[in-house]
């Protein structure tokens, strides 16, 4: 079941300042913007990895201060730059994680891990003994996709998922996530505009802390807005 | 002869492993401490950097006048070798801890660690090369400073060693250094081989 989030007038110190913003049950949203215009900040707020100075954060209405994180977190994939892999741990244990927290049976985990990984074309038969230092950079984003989303999270939180893809697997990936829109709620960071356009619905530009436009993804070409144009003629969007 | 060798090879052996073990249950939680509370963890690392600083021998003199954990004999030497064993391990398990990739730990946090099992799942088995080094540093360093703990008559190799000297007897002497310093060189070969091990791990 997918959750709403919201976000409510959040400041955070010297990051956001003023940031207001519902994204649906099922919505899939973009955040772009240039680096340290507080993309990245405004999606950690969201599973409590940021607390806000002021305002508050509500997942399906209800405020995260009154929310238990951890079960929170257990029901949010969270995908970064860099994997972030438990490098003492083979790829099945890392992906196994979640599931092993959620106390399901190994034999449910088994499955739910296998289903996971052909989806992100690495056999578990095949990778699921190896440890992350043998594996490509592409290959350990691409885990540390299948371990955010074997659980089936309810809110997905990427964080520039796609940086160390080769552009083929980058694109499969891409439809993978379109894919899976209706099951979770997902944010989605990146500098990539056409990336952006492709995955979500929505699309917010961050400025300097705060929102600049928050548009449909199909309108977001067609805003005036200095910073817009400048993000639409840098993304070499095909017309 | 042979036989007060092995003897007294066992009993050194001993004075360290209590020293080293005490300092194991001790130092690993401080310096789990040390990473939770940085500015507290600080000091500490101060004051047993200090310590470790103390000339060993000043350090029984130090120890001889304490009532209950001083005095002349056995139990002054394992309290100074406890004392000079905590730096490398709480350093060693501040330094492991800190060192593990923040996106690791970040990671582990998004995914619903609680704290609990971020220490115990990820932090302590990634910092455990560095532990385990500090381990071997502080026996190596134990076995070394006990030898001096018979000046206090804390027993153990140095018993051989300051008796040839007092004695003018370079078999008698001979007697103490060459077990210590095996003692010494076998302590570094094994540990050395169990951190690589958990390298791997």
């Amino acid at each position: 079941m997918p959750s709403s989030i919201e976000l409510r007038n959040v400041e955070v110190d010297g990051r956001l300042r003023g940031i207001s913003l519902r994204i649906d049950a099922g919505a899939s949203v973009a955040f772009v913007g240039r680096s340290g215009a507080g993309k990245t900040t405004s999606l950690r707020l969201i599973n409590g990895l940021v607390t806000p100075t002021r305002g508050e954060v509500l997942i399906d209405e209800v405020p995260l201060a009154r929310t238990d994180l951890v079960a929170l977190r257990r029901r949010s994939g969270y995908i970064i730059q860099g994997s972030g892999l438990f490098p003492h741990r083979s790829v099945f244990d890392n992906v196994a994680t979640v599931p092993r927290l959620l106390g399901w049976e190994e034999t449910r985990i088994k499955d739910a891990a296998g289903e996971v990984m052909s989806r992100i074309g690495m056999p578990l038969e095949r990778f699921g003994a190896r440890f992350p230092r043998s594996l490509s950079g592409g290959e350990q984003q691409r885990v540390g996709i299948a371990r955010a989303m074997v659980a089936g999270p309810s809110i997905l939180l990427c964080d520039e998922p796609f940086g160390a893809l080769d552009p083929i697997v980058r694109r499969e990936l891409q439809e993978t996530f379109r894919a899976l829109r209706s099951d979770a709620t997902i944010v989605f960071v990146t500098h990539d505009l056409a990336e952006a356009m492709r995955v979500a619905d929505r699309v917010v530009l961050f400025d300097d802390g705060r929102i600049a436009t928050d548009t449909a993804s199909a309108d977001f070409p067609k805003q005036t807005l200095p910073l817009v144009r400048q993000f639409v003629a840098a993304a070499s969007l095909p017309s | 002869m042979t036989a007060d060798i092995i003897r007294i090879t066992g009993e050194h052996m001993l004075i360290v492993a209590i020293a080293v073990g005490v300092a194991i249950v001790l130092g690993i939680p401080l310096g789990i401490y040390c990473t939770r509370n940085p500015r507290a963890g600080r000091v500490a690392l101060r004051v047993i950097d200090a310590i470790q600083t103390i000339p060993s021998l000043a350090l029984f003199g130090f120890l001889i006048p304490v009532p209950f954990i001083g005095g002349i004999g056995m139990r002054t030497a394992i309290v100074a070798l406890i004392l000079y064993s905590l730096l490398p391990i709480v350093r060693n398990t501040f330094v492991g801890i800190q060192g593990v990739d923040p996106i690791v730990r970040d990671a582990g946090v998004a995914l619903g660690l609680t704290s609990r099992q971020l220490l115990f799942d990820v932090e302590l088995p990634l910092a455990m090369p560095s532990i385990v080094a500090g381990i071997r540093i502080a026996t190596v360093i134990g076995i070394g400073v006990a030898t001096i703990a018979a000046a206090v008559g804390g027993g153990g190799l140095g018993t051989f060693i300051f008796r040839g000297v007092a004695m003018v007897d370079t078999r008698l002497i001979l007697a103490g250094a060459l077990p210590a310093a095996a003692l010494a060189l076998i302590a570094d070969v094994v540990l050395s081989a169990v951190e690589r091990r958990v390298i791997k791990g």
